[in-house]
């Protein structure tokens, strides 16, 4: 045999490998190759030519990037998963799992037990594309975070669904405070729960497990914090020598049967390959010629504040700061609206030394001719600014972007502001914010994403924007969330489209995200007449220029865009009352200032927070992090709350209630559909003197403790949580779980029809298929319909016999109990939400529909919402207190699921009630939310209300929906007469 | 000019009238069966077009009027209707629309709906929508659908699965590219002529007629190769229609595979069984059960028919009838789960594997309700019980690319080399 070459292209890194008869690792080489993944892979087998000249060498690719080089070279490809199989087995004989991070792959292959590998899907992100991500969000190289991660204390949790759920959870913790080393362990541990959490999928991770590829090669915090999650000693956890190498070994292991060829053959086929394919799928180009771009950024031009001589003016000037998630903004206006100073820079992880710097270098600017007579703040770390600087004011987000815009166009009637990570749209309606539209986190592509890009391309982000825009052929990447961006990027490259076309394509997708995914509009017209556009992203005139191409109308970008929002706060804190106004700490308080971040953990409640404590000089405290007032000294629930009242009602049916309990323990899973059949199923096994044993209160840990049975990553958070709830019911040792199958809900008479969800309906059927210890249990899964009484009566009868032996008479008779006790349950509610409804009008509150489904009162689904929906002084009831008060009606979707009639109903209800708003929630994946969710905003938006939403899934941070909540109140404030 | 004339829910109704001005767009999904159809309805006097485009501008335009969250096949549909109204190769109006309604609890029954919104977000609400559906809504009085439709619909399903099921045993073999497709041509011209002439939708002369088919596919030259076998299941669109799956089986046979898809006659069946279950699990009316069972009983026996015809050439692996696929996924799933492809899905996975298939493509598109229990939720239950299943599971989106799709089924594919040596 003679010699065997193996090449792994993957998605960021080409690996070289050579190997002799003996298995002997003559040559191996890593590196990234930036997308020129032909030239890299040939530019490595040329550092071995002399080696090779002449000889006959067997040759095998592999590699997520390589099948299509393996086509256009037409050296044979080999799967890498199987290629990574062949060297473990070859070279790590007793191995029983093996664990392999790469660019954007993560796999995990089982060899004992059954051979199975398992890769990770098209919707989660890449594993060592995401490290790379969130160092830059620290300002840091990766193996500084790496470094960072050693001196780590403690854990936040971070979603470990995606880069895009991550970044949203580590923003917040950076803005308000948190230890970067702390951060640093937290993304180590998000990739380790979502390499576990998201592959095993029912299988144990145990015995001796192999960790390859490059980032488990090179990173060793990463290592360490998969070493202690699995609970694995020296002898279990391997880290082999050239691990990063591994597939490209496999690859060459698996040559040898593969026909022999010359080296000079090969390499020339490879090289020759490069010129092979063009792109496939082109767009429009952004500009046809140079002289329609310079035209183009004339008329941008005009769009610019009053000018002013800063240098010489004295007087009232007003400050604005926008804090944004990954800048800091900050604006000095005159009274007319005159820019005296500004600032824009990345926040690198450390807002508040950043703007400690800049208010030192803007006071001494000021000196004694200018006064600052006021100031405000918007953006994530507005309370944490306002309490470090003492400024006058902090507000919303969305306002502060509507000042801005109607300095610039007083008839603006739709803003679209694309920032960092956020994307911020909204109409105005009749002088008010209506109609937020921010981007989903599934889509929060945004500017923080073209620049990751950028930096993975090894390009400047403005040189990489500019690259496009005299490009003539624009790739299309598609309209998708970030990481299926990245994907469709990979797939370009692939076949051969420039650096220049994929910027251009870049910002195309980043417009057409906004107006398809985000706004949805399917033409100008929905949006508005008058547009302004804001916000950093803008800037790049080929996203500003794809915008108008794609909508078919100009619009306006002030110059300032990237400064909107500071400007807004600006303008607003003109309008502040000068006598409460002119705070903000003065130069010698400034040079004075300290800042540390401790952080800490909330023992109130089961939410158990995570905190932020921030200290400044002379002990000024602000704490973060917090959802309720209680750690802040206040007392929890103060408005009333019919999410936690229903929620404390249904934790209360336990026991035996009215009967003996003699026929043993029913477990009942806290769940799902649960939530709103428990009264029904508590009344009628107490009534059959059963008792009813409830799992715990979902939380995080139970979720971690069913995490590994959840076949599908993709199902909804309330779902993936049933199968802790079970688990848990296992250990208590009860006589019976019962958890029925039910296509069919209670028939409220509402719809067209009454069904559960699909996920809802059958999920005790996958619990039985995938939780191997439900077959030491009864387990009750039968199918039960409870839109039939009678039918069921004469079902249940007939089960309860067979199965427990119990007289059909007993059994009809406990079913009619239990209609009666959830009629019963059922208006109670609606009793409790009358009174609510009747005390906020007594004290002139707000009323606050929360509108979803039942299980959405979970606080482990909702966070904690609905306590930081009352503590801004709103009364929050929910859809099933209301929904009874208004009569039937045909709706334009077919009406089908039980649920969602409830909420049709409930907002027609709110349209009628001038102090009712609803805020709808609903959760990340549900298919069928995208239907109701349609319908309910029409509803709403007819009557002249306005349409809130919430998507809710395992992130924990309140971050969006606190804006949103804001901005309802703002908005409806406003539309009632009060000052915006 | 036909008149708009509108229900007492506002509905706009296709009319007599317009079943003689206007034509009806018709989305593909099974490409034979669906001409067959389309045949048969152009009998009753309805002009129709079928959609066959499959370009990247369809997404496009599904995007553009679909929530994007809504399940891939409907934003496929709709982008495709919608982008043929815009296509300026219609009078927009005289055009009507035709979309398939399921009527069960999975977002699929709500296509129609999200159609007709998205017609009126683009100013085209004059646009008739007509639905396509065996449970009752939506009536037109220019569109009958009533046991004459459905006896000659149901025929033309069960010749649109012998010839996909026939063809792709040829297809893979073919010593002359090309013969297989000659041979659905010559059946579907064939089955055209007999449909004008008022035949082939007896049972006996179907038996006749597949019985010829059966022998005109053994006439196809074949090589003596060993090929992969795959199965390939999943949610209907994106199961059948190469629209919704990248090309699959065109993928699957450039990989030198033999593909094998259950038809559409055991959905049809699912369905209707559905009824029936749904009166034993939750009570109803008798009649109503009657009824469902006899129009089940009738499709079974034509579906009989197709399996003694395909039995005639010992060469053919044969289908299951419905029934060994129902009574194979007891202590899998009840009869209960009824939503989107319920049982059946998992039902068919392991029919392939009891025939030796043991390759599967679990097709679904993503986020798919349904298909978290009985197709990724199924997969670890069937590996336990059957340790040489190799299932991968796929989704379908319009941000998934194909490479990313490809390069799994090709794990798939790598595994299934390697359990053959």
């Amino acid at each position: 045999m003679s010699i065997r070459i193996g090449i792994d292209i993957g998605s960021t890194t080409v690996k070289v490998v050579l190997l002799d008869e003996q298995n002997q690792l003559l040559y191996h080489s890593y590196e990234r190759h930036y997308s020129k993944v032909r030239e890299k892979a040939a530019e490595q087998l040329r550092q071995v030519a002399d080696r090779l000249a002449g000889r006959e060498v067997h040759a095998v690719i592999t590699g997520s990037a390589g099948l299509g080089v393996s086509k256009a070279s037409d050296i044979p490809f080999v799967q890498e998963v199987y290629a990574t199989a062949a060297v473990v087995q070859a070279y790590i004989p007793d191995a029983d799992a093996v664990i392999e991070l790469g660019g954007e792959d993560a796999k995990i292959i089982f060899l004992t037990g059954g051979l199975e590998e398992r890769m990770n899907g098209s919707c989660a992100g890449g594993t060592g594309a995401f490290i790379d991500q969130m160092a830059t969000l620290l300002d840091v190289s990766v193996p500084e975070l790496d470094a960072l991660c050693l001196q780590h204390e403690k854990i936040y949790p971070i979603a470990s669904r995606c880069g895009v759920f991550a970044k949203s959870d580590i923003q917040p913790i950076l803005n308000q405070g948190g230890r970067r080393a702390d951060i640093a362990a937290s993304i180590f541990q998000a990739v380790v729960d979502q390499t576990v959490g998201g592959l095993t999928q029912g299988r144990e991770l145990t015995g001796k497990i192999v960790f390859l590829g490059g980032p488990l090669t090179f990173l060793t915090g990463l290592r360490q914090r998969f070493v202690e999650t699995l609970e694995l000693d020296a002898h279990h956890a391997i880290f082999p020598e050239h691990a990063e190498c591994y597939a490209a070994i496999g690859a060459a292991l698996c040559a040898g049967d593969k026909a022999p060829v010359l080296f000079e053959d090969m390499l020339r086929r490879l090289e020759e390959s490069v010129e092979d394919v063009g792109p496939t799928d082109i767009m429009e180009p952004l500009f046809a010629s140079a002289d329609e771009y310079e035209a183009f950024k004339r008329r941008h031009g005009a769009a610019a504040p009053e000018p002013v001589d800063a240098e010489n003016y004295h007087g009232a000037a007003y400050l604005g700061i926008d804090a944004g998630s990954t800048t800091t903004k900050l604006v000095l206006i005159t009274p007319d609206g005159g820019i005296l100073y500004s600032y824009y820079g990345s926040n690198k992880g450390s807002p508040v030394t950043i703007v400690l710097e800049e208010l030192k270098k803007l006071r001494t600017f000021c000196g004694d001719r200018i006064a600052i007579a006021a100031s405000a703040v918007t953006g994530y770390g507005e309370d944490l600014m306002r309490h470090a600087f003492s400024i006058d004011a902090g507000l919303v987000e969305t306002v502060a972007h509507y000042r801005a815009a109607r300095h610039f166009n007083p008839r603006v009637d739709f803003i679209i502001d694309i920032g960092g990570q956020d994307m911020k749209c909204f109409k105005i309606r009749g002088g008010a914010v209506d109609s937020i539209l921010l981007n989903e986190a599934c889509s929060s592509g945004c500017g923080s994403f073209i620049e990751t890009f950028a930096k993975a391309l090894d390009y400047d982000i403005a040189d990489f924007a500019t690259l496009g825009i005299l490009d003539q052929t624009p790739t299309n990447l598609g309209s998708r969330c970030t990481v299926f961006m990245n994907s469709s990027v990979k797939q370009a490259q692939k076949e051969g489209a420039g650096v220049e076309s994929i910027s251009a394509g870049l910002s195309l997708s980043i417009v057409k995200n906004a107006i398809y995914k985000v706004v949805r509009a399917a033409s100008a017209d929905d949006l508005g007449r008058h547009i302004v556009v804001q916000g950093g992203t803008f800037l790049n005139d080929a996203v500003l220029r794809g915008f108008e191409q794609e909508i078919g109308r100009e619009v306006t970008r002030p110059t300032i865009a990237g400064l909107m929002g500071a400007y807004g706060a600006a303008l607003a804190a003109k309008d502040l009352d000068p006598g409460i106004s002119g705070n903000l700490l003065d130069l010698s308080a400034l040079e004075a200032f300290t800042h540390t971040a401790n952080p800490s953990a909330c023992k109130a409640c089961t939410n158990r927070c995570s905190l932020t404590v921030n200290t400044f000089d002379g002990g000024r405290r602000f704490l973060s992090g917090n959802r309720c007032s209680v750690p802040l000294g206040g007392e929890k629930g103060g408005e009333p709350n019919l999410m936690a009242y229903k929620y404390q009602s249904l934790r209360a049916m336990t026991g035996r209630g009215d009967g003996t309990g003699m026929r043993g323990t029913i477990g009942i899973p806290f769940g799902l559909n649960m939530y709103e059949n428990l009264p029904f199923w508590y009344a009628f096994f107490t009534k059959l003197n059963f008792e009813i044993v409830l799992s715990p209160e979902s939380s995080r840990d139970l979720y971690v403790k069913g995490q590994r049975t959840i076949p599908s990553d993709t199902v909804c958070y309330p779902a993936k949580l049933l199968h802790g709830h079970v688990e848990h019911l296992i250990d208590m040792g009860v006589d019976a779980i019962f958890y029925p199958c039910m296509s069919y809900n209670f028939d409220e008479g509402k719809g067209d029809n009454h069904f559960n969800c699909p996920v809802v309906a059958y999920y005790p059927e996958l619990l039985r298929a995938n939780i191997a210890r439900l077959d030491g249990v009864k387990y009750i899964d039968t199918y039960f319909g409870l839109h039939r009484p009678k039918g069921l009566e004469k079902v249940a009868s007939a089960y309860f016999l067979s199965e427990f032996n119990i007289p059909k008479k007993e059994t009809a008779s406990a079913i009619r109990a239990a209609y009666q006790a959830y009629e019963q349950y059922r208006q109670d509610i609606r009793a409790e939400g009358a009174k609510a409804i009747r005390y906020a009008r007594e004290h002139g509150k707000r009323i606050l529909v929360v509108a979803g489904r039942p299980y959405h009162i979970d606080p482990e689904i909702n966070h904690g919402l609905d306590e930081m929906i009352t503590s801004f002084g709103l009364v929050l009831i929910t859809e099933d207190a209301i929904d009874h008060l208004v009569g039937p009606e045909k709706r334009r979707v077919l009406n089908q699921w039980t649920y969602h009639a409830r909420i049709y109903d409930a907002a027609r209800y709110v349209c009628t009630q001038p102090d009712m708003q609803l805020l709808q929630l609903v959760s990340f994946g549900c298919g069928l939310d995208a239907i109701c969710t349609d319908e309910v905003r029409d509803i709403l938006e007819r009557s002249g209300k306005l349409y809130t939403q919430i998507k809710i899934d395992d992130i924990s941070n309140l971050g969006t929906a606190r804006i949103r909540i804001r901005s309802l109140i703002a908005a409806a404030e406003y539309l009632d007469g009060g000052a915006l | 000019m036909a008149e708009l004339i509108y229900d007492k829910d506002g509905r706009l109704l296709f009319t007599k009238e317009m079943k003689r001005e206007y034509t009806l767009l018709m989305p593909t999904m099974l490409p034979v069966t669906f001409t067959l159809m389309k045949k048969l309805l152009e009998l009753d006097g309805y002009k129709i077009d079928l959609l066959e485009t499959t370009h990247r501008g369809i997404v496009d335009t599904g995007l553009k009027y679909v929530h994007n969250d809504t399940c891939y096949p409907a934003l496929l549909v709709i982008g495709q209707l919608m982008e043929a109204i815009n296509s300026g190769q219609y009078d927009k109006r005289k055009i009507a629309l035709m979309i398939s309604q399921t009527g069960g609890g999975c977002r699929a029954s709500n296509y129609i709906h999200l159609l007709r919104k998205a017609l009126e977000k683009a100013g085209l609400d004059y646009v008739p929508v007509v639905s396509i559906n065996m449970s009752g809504l939506e009536k037109n009085p220019g569109f009958s659908f009533n046991v004459r439709t459905v006896r000659r619909l149901v025929p033309a399903m069960i010749y649109g699965d012998i010839l996909v099921h026939l063809a792709n045993q040829c297809r893979p073999y073919e010593k002359t590219l090309g013969e297989t497709d000659k041979q659905i041509d010559r059946w579907t011209n064939h089955l055209v002529d007999l449909f004008s002439k008022g035949r082939g939708l007896r049972k006996k002369e179907m038996q006749t007629v597949m019985t010829a088919i059966a022998a005109g596919f053994a006439e196809i030259p074949l090589e003596q190769i060993d090929r992969p076998l795959v199965g390939v299941v999943g949610e209907i669109y994106v199961k059948f229609a190469p629209l919704g799956n990248n090309n699959l089986e065109d993928f699957l046979l450039s990989e030198g595979c033999e593909t094998i898809v259950p038809g559409l006659t055991d959905f049809l069946l699912f369905k209707i069984d559905n009824r029936i279950e749904d009166v034993d699990l939750y009570g109803g009316r008798y009649l109503k059960k009657k009824l469902a069972q006899f129009l089940k009983s009738y499709i079974e026996s034509l579906q009989q028919c197709m399996i003694n015809a395909v039995k005639t050439q010992p060469n053919f692996r044969v289908m299951e009838p419905f029934s060994a696929l129902k009574s194979g996924v007891a202590g899998y799933l009840g009869y209960g789960n009824k939503m989107g492809e319920g049982w059946l899905l998992t039902a068919e996975m392991i029919e392939l594997i009891h025939a030796g298939i043991t390759n599967i493509v679990c097709t679904q598109p993503f986020g798919c309700l349904p298909n978290h229990i009985v197709g990724k939720g199924m997969i670890r239950k069937l590996k336990d019980d059957f340790p040489d299943s190799n299932i991968v599971a796929i989704d379908y989106d319009p941000g998934a690319t194909k490479i990313n799709q490809e390069n799994r089924i090709k794990l798939m594919l790598s595994n299934a080399g390697r359990r053959a040596v």
